[in-house]
């Protein structure tokens, strides 16, 4: 077996009906992998975004991109080598955990409080997908009861 | 001008030169019906099925070169017509296929013969189209157009809600297309096919591989001068068959499953693969790391997913195959057709020792030597579509191909019930050929009532049924690699097809001899209407030689050899 790389593709698609549709049907149909997929309108254009983020080996990466760059509403793809990667998490832990614990762990990891209930406490962080994970790992022994994670997006440098 | 959606449809077919459609009425689409009824610059043919129309159109577009064109209700009518579909997408073959839709205030209600149509077609056409505006319907039907004959072939679907045919808008067909997402490269890098041609300079048992892009970029007299230019032997995929002519010198054979033994090794022992609009399908390949494992190999094509897509190629070269080739021979003056005549010695040796053949050892005939008797009779008067199975690989072997769009079939999807409407189609766009469809007593089943068309529109198709009462193919297999358990592959039940033929007002024959089968021939010739020519074979003939499935190219089953009685 070829051995399986993690890759972030960027798409620009045309902003149409059905669209990311085009998208999943293709990783689906094909078998590709999907780890996690991102979309939002370019400012001022008629396009979107998308993000994805998928695995495999060198050259079902190149037939992933040469795929979608197949499909009409396609108009650009980026298989990203030099890139910065962000995600999101947000959190949700029990308002009896130790709020300043976990808001000094947030701030290493570029997050922060930002919602306090009656019962709840909702925290964000946004950093790069592994140290998000790693963030996760570390929260852990706080309880958290809900987690939600954005998938990534980046841009290259 | 200010017109109805159903009359934007009219409009922009015949502003796009469509001589016929094929198709069926129905509900959703019956404005544009009515549209049709009303005039009279283009044909439309009804088949009696909806996978028929659009399998019709396949066959009208691979014979003319131009974009078929297939209309269809929604609903059943559309999921009718998505076999058509996905057959035109894995042969690339342009058309346009037009479905009614429910109007688009029921949309999402499960209404009466509504079906997320688009949602299917998504995965077997090259694009699709919902249209919810008629103001809409001038570019999506100009961009259909163009995008299903343009970059690789492929059908696109348009599917219009009712409404929107009922609607009133402006329509103004000269608008000028700006696809900027959709830019179809055509040329070839001129270094590329530079650095190509010096790899085939100093290659010294190089081997064209050209295949079925060569058929839909009309580059095969391009690709002939090539050839003899250079004095490089050929082998054609399947798709392929007629680029060159049977009698071409440097023609080898089809390669691959059912490749001749000569093709397979020549194959194998090449150390460079030019590869003209072929994409090393698996029944091509055979096993991949096996498969001409010491050439380098130049694969030109127009589509980039095609290129290492399977198998690594040293000289990529993205662009139309017709171009390329023209350019290529430009800078071929430097290459002797003599430095590579050992090479080919090399191949005719191995086909005197293996040729394609078959034994006639049996009182029954023998389905190839029916084949090989109408290329006699017929040769180059004749288009020839088939079904799937056995016969049609026999119709790929033995048949003496002699030009382009002379070859009908199924080649990607292997589509049982092809051959008899895709023959219709080719009839009409064909009309001084004779139209033959070779099929079997299973495929010929699974598209008869196009009888009833055939006789209505007097498509005098004459299907040539390979009879011998099995799923052939598949019995093969089973013999072969299940030990025998021939399971529900045998079709000793079967109508009387000569009644059938005539229950539809066509005629049909029995046969049994040579004799029998050439005097059927001739009358159904003279006759000139559709005809099932019923010809009882030997059962159990198995296409030889065969590469069994995974199997590396130089490993074949061949046929057994027997003494001349």
């Amino acid at each position: 077996m070829e051995k399986s790389e993690r890759r972030v593709i960027s798409v620009i698609v045309v902003n149409e009906a059905s669209v990311l549709s085009r998208i999943t049907d293709l990783f689906s149909g094909r078998g590709y992998n999907i780890t996690s997929l991102t979309v939002a309108p370019i400012p001022d254009t008629k396009y979107s975004r998308l993000t994805i983020v998928t695995s495999g080996s060198v050259r079902v990466i190149e037939q992933i991109t040469k795929q979608l760059h197949k499909l009409i509403p396609v108009l650009k793809v980026y298989e990203h080598a030099d890139l910065v990667e962000k995600e999101m998490a947000l959190i949700k832990f029990p308002a009896s955990e130790n709020i300043t614990d976990i808001a000094t762990l947030c701030s290493a990891y570029n997050g922060k409080i930002v919602n306090v209930g009656d019962n709840v406490i909702i925290a964000m962080v946004a950093d790069e997908p592994k140290r998000v994970d790693n963030f996760l790992k570390i929260i852990n022994k706080y309880n958290p009861k809900e987690i939600v994670r954005s998938g990534a997006v980046a841009l290259e440098r | 001008m200010q017109i109805s959606g159903a009359q934007m449809v009219i409009e922009a077919l015949i502003a796009e030169g469509v001589d016929t459609v094929f198709g069926y009425p129905g509900g959703a689409i019956m404005n544009v019906y009515d549209e049709i009824y009303k005039q009279d610059k283009f044909e439309h043919i009804l088949t009696r099925h909806e996978q028929a129309a659009v399998h019709a159109a396949e066959g009208y577009s691979k014979a003319s070169g131009k974009v078929g064109v297939a209309m269809i209700t929604s609903g059943p009518g559309f999921t009718n017509a998505v076999t058509g579909l996905a057959d035109a997408y894995m042969d690339s073959i342009p058309l346009v296929v037009i479905s009614g839709q429910v109007p688009m205030s029921l949309i999402g209600t499960d209404a009466f013969q509504e079906i997320d149509a688009v949602g299917i077609s998504r995965s077997c056409t090259k694009h699709n189209y919902l249209v919810t505006d008629a103001k809409d319907l001038a570019r999506i039907l100009k961009e259909a157009f163009y995008i299903a004959s343009s970059g690789r072939p492929g059908p696109v679907h348009v599917d219009i809600p009712k409404d929107v045919t009922a609607q009133i808008a402006n329509f103004d067909y000269s608008i000028e297309l700006d696809l900027e997402t959709y830019k179809p490269h055509t040329k070839g890098n001129p270094r590329q096919i530079k650095k190509a041609m010096e790899a085939i300079a100093k290659a010294k048992r190089p081997l064209f591989y050209l295949g079925g892009g060569i058929i839909n970029s009309n580059a095969a007299y391009a690709v002939r001068d090539f050839v003899h230019a250079t004095g490089i032997p050929a082998v054609e995929t399947f798709m392929a068959r007629g680029t060159l002519s049977y009698d071409d010198e440097y023609l080898i054979s089809m390669l691959g499953m059912h490749g001749s033994y000569a093709a397979n090794m020549a194959m194998s022992e090449t150390d460079l693969v030019i590869g003209l609009g072929a994409r090393f399908d698996d029944r091509v390949t055979g096993k991949l790391s096996e498969f001409a494992k010491n050439a380098g190999v130049i694969h030109v094509d127009i589509d980039p997913a095609s290129i290492s897509k399977l198998v690594n190629a040293d000289y990529p070269i993205v662009g139309d195959v017709k171009g390329v080739v023209e350019e290529m021979l430009k800078l071929s003056s430097n290459i002797n057709p003599a430095k590579y005549a050992s090479w080919r010695d090399t191949i005719k040796n191995f086909d005197t020792l293996h040729p394609l053949t078959y034994h006639e050892d049996t009182d029954r005939l023998k389905p190839q030597w029916v084949i090989q008797r109408v290329g006699e009779l017929l040769g180059d008067d004749a288009n020839i579509s088939t079904d799937v199975g056995q016969h049609q690989m026999w119709s790929a072997q033995f048949y003496p191909f002699t030009r382009p769009r002379q070859w009908i079939s199924s080649g990607g999807l292997g589509t049982m019930g092809f051959g008899f409407p895709a023959a219709m189609g080719v009839k009409v766009a064909s009309p001084d050929k004779v139209s033959i469809n070779f099929t079997g007593d299973g495929s010929i089943l699974m598209n008869c009532q196009e009888l009833m068309t055939a006789v209505e529109q007097k498509l005098p198709v004459i299907n040539i049924i390979l009879n011998n009462n099995y799923l052939g193919m598949v019995r093969q297999w089973q013999t072969l690699f299940y030990e025998k358990r021939h399971s529900e592959t045998d079709l000793s039940v079967q109508p009387d097809f000569v009644k059938l033929a005539e229950a539809f007002g066509g005629i049909g024959y029995r046969v049994t001899t040579k004799d029998e089968f050439d005097a059927a021939l001739k009358d159904a010739l003279e006759k000139n209407i559709v005809a099932f020519i019923d010809v009882v074979v030997e059962r159990l003939e198995n296409v030889m030689p065969m590469v069994p499935s995974g199997g590396s190219l130089f490993n074949m089953m061949l046929l057994e050899k027997k003494e001349k009685k």
